[in-house]
């Protein structure tokens, strides 16, 4: 093969990377290079994002692939052993040059890094680890790093990997066991569920050390985080959030990442070619959202998707779904209702519920007041009460869909 | 009337000094002119002058949040900041615990303001772009120009120390400028985008990158501009590519779907993706069908198949053979098909819904039709079928197997006998459901349906076969 120069790998490994929805390089521990003599970087907690690319998403870290080669032949990935694509690999110190090449210019928070299977698996990590490894010791570097790990490479190498780097994730791939065992023979759910289990371990001894000894070293101090594919297999909106919840509960991630299958070139016969899902991409990531913010409950959100067919709304967002399939909760009182209440209301965000709360020291709200707290009042009005304003009952309203969002574009993607 | 002068735009210490002493002096707030630097004065009003004696012994608390939030908003370009700050600050004397009002209107345009703020300290952060350029010594110095909204400049400057401390740079505005040479910040003068350098060999190499990273069927161009504004393009480099990069995008998108679409049927591939799709179908929970059924009743027939036949569901005799079409349905259906002289060996035949749904009465299971919510549930099958098989020529058998091939309902008799163009470029037909004519009681009427429906089939073979 002849030699590619480091821009035109940067173009086959920044492309091959970018079906993999993670990219935030938030929740870290907190870093910085003042006072000191050599090194650089940061990290404030909350991370930056550097650029936005036309897909609408965020740029904060240098995302790549290692290499693009594979051994395996999952069907779904534009990687795989049978693609017809280009082939390129790195070597760790060109991968170590761009980083920081980048990071001094503020282009990026720090590096995301994952890798195409080569050789085996412990040689993959290996090379995964290095990359990290130099950037820390042999420069200094405090920025943010996340690497992907690989489901049954050797503890020693994952424990490595969660020394160095603030963030690890391992991909579940697809919703659905028997769509990953048809999509990506090779893999195995329950392996890749022990290894999540194993960080999770980590993470915790890590974590209660430092609480003990202040010398000693992190463990991924941004957690752990996974991504599944949606819409490659037959999982419904509710298998899905049943899935994420286990997740999360079991293994403590800090992170789901939802991926809509996108097309990919010279894709494999097995796999649908339409668009990508994204409304119901939105939808989930609004779903993930009310669990972990809202309090919601798994079953709640499953209760708001269709029975028959357990997909959400896609014209609407779940919380609006929920409330009208359970119309006797509302109307809230916002002079009276508890927070958990308030936070159920269409429309009113964390926020805006705080708020609502601070203000109810000083005086009863009105309809007005609410106005000034949030987007538009619009959309509340028939599930609040508030002192000037009370609505019609919502279970005796004939209107089933108040102020339902007008479909939007995406919706055709799903129809015929 | 007062008028008081702030050394800077940013000038918060020389702000709280002077509300302090007029504030204790209860000055109100609409007598009092503020101004900074010697910009031109109100017309209105006095010569600077000294500010009230501190009066003795007097005790001024505000809550903590004003100060933090006085600290944000004296950063907004807005020249009424100070006043708005200052009104608010007299109410607070008066009334502390106000500042948790948080509907008041007045706490919300200053909460509007500080939030301004803080946004544009973080597009700084983000947006500002470096370019390496020698120092007089040789070494390099990185640089770069950027132009806030606000007067941000000299509070931001912790967050590039911090993050670039090794570093010597320079941060050049049109409000101001920093220089840090790796000890000290230096505050400088006005800059213009002309003292800053032209480029940067890296910046090429990043462009490359932020061309490829970017996924072309997905583009949301909305959900970008309103995360990076347009108004901070102009000294990102990697903003020159956006236009071409979405023109590109619809192109590619389609390529992909095209050459995929076009690809050679790879027969073998296709039976084993069946073969895979069969075996995960075994397992489908995707509506509640699945519970109270025998098995998962999948398609059959070749996997390059040129006519495929969507049914119904599987009825009583079908869910527990496992196979479609095998009960009195099934049968007639191979008469007619052979009447009609057209070969079932050759084609794919499968169900819009995979399990059968069925009302128990005594011992008997008695078939009942899959409602819309059920029939989208078990569409992702069926078309996963279809996209494997690509059909030339898809026949819908009655009224359900329309709804989930048309994707709504349909009136059978209005489509019937003609071609329906589908979305993939293939064709798509309806006709009856057998079993319609099996339960037709009378006898004259059976015949004469059975007859159209074979009429139906002979001109679906005769379709496909021209198709070929
Ligand atoms: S009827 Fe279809 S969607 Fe419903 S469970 Fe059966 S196979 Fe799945």
């Amino acid at each position: 093969m002849a030699q590619l120069d480091v821009r035109e790998k940067l173009e086959i490994l920044a492309d091959a990377a970018k079906y993999d929805a993670s990219c935030a390089s938030s929740g870290t521990a907190k870093r910085s290079s003042a006072g000191q003599k050599d090194g650089i970087g940061s990290t404030e907690g909350m991370g930056i994002c550097h650029a936005y690319a036309p897909d609408g998403r965020c740029i904060s870290l240098l995302k790549i692939l290692l290499t693009n080669s594979c051994i395996f032949d999952c069907h779904y990935c534009i990687n795989r052993k049978s693609s017809n694509v280009r082939r390129a690999r790195f070597t760790a110190k060109e991968v170590v040059d761009l980083t920081l090449a980048f990071y001094r210019r503020n282009y990026i928070e720090g590096l995301f890094l994952s890798s195409g299977i080569i050789r085996s698996s412990d040689y993959t990590m290996e090379q995964i680890v290095e990359v990290a490894r130099s950037l820390r010791e042999d420069h200094g570097f405090r920025g943010y790093i996340h690497l992907k790990t690989i489901p049954d490479a050797d503890p020693l190498l994952l424990e490595a990997a969660g020394r160095h780097a603030d963030r690890l994730s391992i991909n579940i791939e697809l919703p659905t066991v028997a769509g990953l065992a048809r999509l990506a023979p090779e893999k195995d759910s329950t392996r890749i569920e022990g290894a999540m289990g194993a960080l999770k371990s980590s993470i915790e001894d890590g974590r209660d050390a430092v609480k003990r000894y202040r010398s000693a070293p992190s463990f991924a101090p941004a957690g752990q985080s996974t991504q599944m594919i949606v819409g490659a297999d037959a999982a419904t909106d509710r298998d899905i959030v049943g899935r994420a919840a286990s997740l999360y509960d079991r293994h403590q991630l800090r992170r789901v990442y939802y991926s809509a299958f996108s097309p990919i070139p010279d894709a494999s016969t097995v796999l649908p070619l339409k668009r990508p899902p994204l409304m119901r991409e939105h939808r989930l990531y609004q779903s993930d959202w009310m669990m972990r913010f809202y309090g919601y409950r798994p079953q709640e959100i499953a209760a708001a998707a269709d029975p028959a067919s357990g997909m959400l709304p896609l014209d609407i967002d779940p919380k609006l779904a929920w409330a009208l399939r359970f119309r006797e909760s509302f109307p809230v009182d916002v002079n009276r209702a508890p927070r958990e209440a308030l936070l159920r209301v269409p429309g009113l965000g964390v926020k805006a519920v705080d708020a609502i709360l601070a203000t109810r020291r000083w005086r009863r709200l009105r309809l007005e007041d609410v106005a000034r707290l949030t987007r538009g009042i619009a959309k509340l009005r028939p599930f609040l009460i508030a002192a000037d304003w009370r609505p019609v009952a919502l279970a005796d309203s004939a209107d089933p869909l108040p102020q339902a969002a007008a479909p939007r574009e995406q919706l055709e993607l799903f129809a015929a | 009337m007062p008028l008081v002068r702030l050394d800077a735009e940013d000038d918060s210490d020389g702000w709280r000094a002077a509300a302090r002493a007029l504030a204790l002096a209860e000055i109100p707030p609409d007598r009092i002119s503020w101004q900074v630097g010697d910009a031109p004065a109100d017309l209105f009003a006095d010569a600077p002058g000294p500010l009230p004696p501190p009066v003795a012994g007097a005790q001024f608390g505000v809550p903590r949040r004003f100060v933090d939030l006085a600290e944000s908003v004296i950063l907004h370009s807005d020249p009424q900041r100070f006043s708005l700050l200052y009104a608010m600050l007299m109410r607070l004397r008066r009334e502390p615990g106000l500042i948790g009002d948080e509907a008041d209107p007045l706490l919300r345009r200053l909460e509007d303001l500080a939030k301004s703020v803080r946004r544009d300290i973080h597009k700084m952060r983000a947006f500002l772009r470096f370019r390496e350029a020698p120092d007089d010594d040789g070494e390099p110095r990185f640089i770069a120009w950027f132009e806030p909204e606000h007067h941000i400049l000299r509070a931001n400057a912790g967050f590039f120390v911090r993050r670039f401390a090794t570093m010597r740079w320079s941060i050049l505005t049109p409000r101001g400028s920093l220089h840090w040479d790796g000890d000290t910040v230096l505050e400088g003068p006005p800059a213009s985008r002309e003292d800053a350098p032209e480029g940067d060999p890296i910046e090429a190499v990043w462009k490359t990158y932020y061309g490829s990273t970017f996924n072309p069927a997905r583009l949301k161009i909305d959900m970008m501009t309103k995360e990076m504004p347009r108004k901070y393009w102009k000294n990102m480099p990697e903003t020159a590519l956006v236009p071409g990069l979405i023109a590109a995008a619809q192109r590619r998108e389609s390529q992909m779907i095209a050459t995929a679409h076009a690809a050679p049927p790879v027969h073998a591939n296709a039976a084993k993706a069946l073969e895979a799709l069969r075996e995960e179908g075994a397992h489908c929970t995707r509506c509640p069908l699945w519970k109270p059924a025998t098995q998962t009743v999948f398609g059959e027939g070749p996997a390059d198949a040129r006519l495929m036949f969507v049914g119904e569901q599987p009825g009583d005799q079908e869910d527990l053979a496992g196979h479609p079409f095998v009960g009195p349905a099934g049968q007639l259906f191979d008469r007619a098909l052979a009447e009609a002289g057209v070969d079932r060996a050759a084609a794919y035949v499968t169900n819009a819904v995979k399990h059968f749904k069925f009302e128990r009465r005594g011992k008997r299971r008695i078939h009942e039709r899959p409602n819309a919510g059920e029939i989208t549930a078990c569409r992702w099958w069926i078309d996963q079928e279809r996209q494997i098989v690509k059909p030339a020529l898809t026949v819908a058998l009655g009224a359900t197997a329309a709804h989930s091939l048309l994707g709504k309902a349909v009136t059978l008799s209005k489509l019937r006998g003609a071609p329906i163009a589908l979305p993939d470029g293939s064709e798509g037909w309806v006709t009856v459901h057998p079993s319609f004519l099996l339960r037709l009681p009378d006898e004259a009427r059976r015949a004469e349906e059975y007859a159209a429906f074979v009429t139906d089939l002979r001109r679906i073979g005769e379709r496909v076969a021209a198709l070929a």
